[in-house]
């Protein structure tokens, strides 16, 4: 299959199991990575790729669908991962649109959505957890190699989240901002 | 009036995705000040209905609304025009940035910023499963999901899309069961 294809079909899958906001989507586009070898020829990690999706405008899955696809194959292979992310949304809303007049409120659909978010926040949370060892210890959570303990992650880890659930209204932006600011303090002047 | 109710659509939704950051929650926000205030397109108990609508059911909420509520209004132009807007801002500014981001990212004060960055986005991750957890029904059902599907993916035991599937595959049979047993009372 050509590189535009394979972007194609790999943000339909991911489209198509969506649920529950955008960061769902990140153990999703990690597996696809890893098949189809995205990010390998890029400095940029995945971690940087949602920093960049979550501080720009737009829903988070297209900018990090067109970010990822342009970084592969440039504006086509940017257009092919937008469509592929989009087109199961579109298709199907279309047809609850036309089809379900009561689609939320009927019990088989809240019944599979009650197995569904559940599952989601158990991905969530692993992959919040992937990420912070990843952050704080430099390594793979399979690896159990802690020698790069990295006291300023956990402490810019530690401060952020205590200023998420203090001050509910600071948006992710402004929480990106504090953080590459804490980063640029803390390994820039120590 | 045709016309200029889709370039309205896709002129306001154009806006949402402009405008509104991440996406998802911050975007409803956004669309209910649009669509509910100032357009008078849809009534409140319609938006919510809408925003139900877009949480059941897969893919990014902001285009589910996007195609939703377009579709409601104009059939599948409306749907097109609305989806359209809300993609461009995403799309034109990703495509600007990727021109440059490689560079950028690799000064030494950048790499610093990123650094740091990559410590928030944990806990962005969690503030995210913490939300959605908010709005689950609280039942042994539900904590037994979690830890379920938390322990396979962080053991790397089966790939994410299928456990995902298979909440939802738990989440009919459970509707089955109910069924069953409403059946067998009459």
């Amino acid at each position: 299959m050509s590189v535009l294809l394979r972007l194609f079909w790999a943000f339909l899958k991911i489209g198509i199991l969506t649920f529950g906001g955008g960061y769902a989507m990140i153990p999703l586009i990690q597996e696809e990575a890893i098949a189809n070898g995205w990010m390998t020829s890029s400095s940029l990690s995945l971690v940087d790729y949602i920093a960049i999706s979550e501080s720009t405008p737009g829903p988070f899955a297209i900018n990090i669908a067109t970010f990822i696809g342009m970084n592969e194959a440039g504006i086509l292979g940017a257009i092919m991962a937008t469509l592929g992310v989009v087109l199961p949304s579109f298709i199907i809303l279309m047809f609850v649109a036309r089809f379900f007049a009561r689609f939320s409120s009927n019990l088989m659909v809240k019944s599979v959505m009650k197995g569904i978010r559940p599952v989601v926040v158990g991905i969530l949370l692993a992959v919040m957890v992937t990420f912070a060892i990843k952050a704080i210890f430099n390594v793979n959570v399979l690896d159990f190699t802690f020698a790069l303990f990295d006291y300023k992650a956990l402490i810019i880890f530690t401060i952020i989240f205590v200023l998420s659930r203090l001050v509910k209204k600071l948006s992710p932006v402004l929480l990106i901002i504090i953080a590459a600011g804490l980063g640029i303090i803390l390994y820039g002047l120590f | 009036m045709k016309k200029n109710m889709l370039l309205e659509l896709f002129l306001t939704f154009l806006k949402i995705g402009a405008f509104t950051f991440g996406g998802g929650y911050a975007m409803i926000a956004l669309i209910a000040k649009e669509a509910v205030e100032k357009r008078k397109w849809i009534t409140e108990p319609e938006f919510i209905d809408l925003i139900a609508i877009a949480e059941s059911t897969p893919g990014p909420i902001a285009v589910n609304s996007a195609t939703y509520l377009g579709y409601k209004l104009k059939g599948f132009f409306g749907a097109f025009f609305a989806t359209l807007g809300v993609v461009l801002p995403s799309f034109v500014v990703i495509v600007i940035i990727s021109f440059f981001i490689e560079e950028f990212r690799s000064l030494e004060y950048v790499n610093y910023a990123f650094t740091g960055i990559s410590a928030a986005v944990a806990v962005l991750i969690i503030n995210a499963a913490l939300k959605l957890y908010k709005s689950l029904e609280k039942s042994w059902f539900s904590i037994i999901l979690i830890i379920i599907a938390f322990l396979l993916l962080i053991f790397n035991v089966i790939p994410t899309p299928y456990i995902i599937l298979s909440g939802g595959l738990i989440g009919f049979i459970s509707y089955m069961i109910a069924k069953k047993k409403t059946v067998d009372h009459i």
